[in-house]
């Protein structure tokens, strides 16, 4: 029997976890980083929707851990491996991280994209996976998909159409 | 949020006026520059979460335009105009005479001049506030884009992403006669400006 795809969505400075029959989405990526890990002999992916580089920034009282690319990273990874996934199977995509708006004399904040992408880059390589492929940087947003079913990696955006990874 | 835990009524309150008399100055200003009437809509002010401020414009995928501006000085935050991308058009031939192409793209020349009639209207708009609150707000150079409302929104929901997981937003929606041109303001003042904001205008903060 084959049963429906169904589609998990992952709102901003969240993330999510999908079996097989899962399709992971979040929309409107701006400087945001959508962050999607595979494991494609189990078919389990995970997403996560990261705004800010680093939790060492953060101000409020109770974390958010979904929203820092520092610490949505292992959380992420753990709700895989609760659902049977194996980490040293695990690859990595990513979108997102783009300069919205260009601004002479841009501070750090403006700069949000770029950073976000290093910190998740600087992460990955920490826990020992593999980044097989992104589509980051640019000044336009990113709506993106995850297939679970086969590890495609769907990227569509305004200015440049679908895309696949 | 914390600042909003006493007399929050009357902190909305005035913080729709502060939307009220920007964008009230805004709609002068446009209403000046097409020699038409603009009707404005009783502003918003709205503690959001994230995911939910771009429904207001039609969701996170929509396709708007935009003009971003930073504001700077004693109360920060981030300030849009945004538009659809048909009430661009319209404002462009109402209001410049530009002959405007068909095509869903913007010329140069037609960005560059939505670009300084969002920058007019924004000025007028922080510059009312300015006055009304005897604060300084100066803006930064404007920037303009046309792309999915989620993504150019999130830009200005940073400062509020080291605090938390919501954002406050004022929110006033103008539109000329036969909804031709419609447009919409959103201040996001950064969270450490609205005690700025309500100290100058004479609202008790009080403290636990």
């Amino acid at each position: 029997m084959i049963e429906e795809q169904s589609i998990v969505k992952v709102a901003m400075a969240d993330l999510n976890v999908a079996g097989p029959n899962g399709i992971l989405r979040t929309t409107g990526l701006g400087s945001c980083v959508g962050l999607t890990l595979y494991d494609p002999v189990t078919k389990i992916g995970g997403m996560a929707h990261v705004m800010l580089p680093s939790s060492a920034i953060a101000r409020e009282g109770q974390l958010n851990l979904a929203k820092y690319a520092d610490t949505a990273l292992p959380i992420l990874l753990n709700k895989m491996r609760n659902l049977g996934a194996s980490p040293a199977r695990m690859v990595a995509k990513m979108a997102g991280g783009a300069q919205m708006f260009a601004f002479a004399g841009s501070g750090d904040t403006m700069r949000i994209g770029p950073r976000n992408v290093e910190s998740c880059k600087a992460g990955l390589e920490q826990m020992g996976i593999t980044l097989i492929a992104e589509d980051t940087g640019g000044n336009y947003g990113r709506t993106v998909e995850l297939d679970c079913a086969t590890g495609k990696f769907t990227i569509r955006s305004v200015q440049k159409g679908i895309k696949e990874l | 949020m914390e600042l909003f835990k006493h007399s929050k009524e009357i902190k909305m309150d005035v913080l729709k006026e502060v939307g009220n008399i920007g964008a009230g100055n805004a709609a002068t200003a446009l209403s000046r520059l097409l020699n038409k009437p603009i009707d404005m809509a009783v502003p918003q002010v709205q503690l959001l979460p994230f995911e939910q401020i771009a429904e207001s414009v039609g969701g996170s995928e929509q396709l708007v335009l935009a003009v971003f501006l930073r504001v700077e000085g004693s109360a920060p935050g981030n300030l849009f105009f945004i538009m659809s991308p048909e009430a661009g058009k319209n404002l462009l031939q109402n209001l410049a005479g530009i002959e405007v192409s068909e095509e869903e793209q913007f010329s140069e020349m037609e960005q560059s001049a939505l670009c300084e009639i969002g920058n007019i209207l924004s000025g007028s708009y922080l510059s009312s506030l300015a006055d009304f609150t005897n604060l300084s707000m100066t803006p930064t150079v404007p920037a303009l884009a046309m792309d999915m409302a989620g993504a150019i929104l999130s830009y200005g929901l940073i400062q509020f992403g080291e605090m938390g997981d919501d954002a406050l937003l004022i929110n006033t929606t103008f539109l000329e006669g036969q909804n031709e041109v419609e447009g919409q303001f959103f201040l996001i003042p950064d969270p450490q400006s609205f005690a700025q904001i309500f100290e100058a205008l004479g609202v008790p903060l009080e403290h636990d």
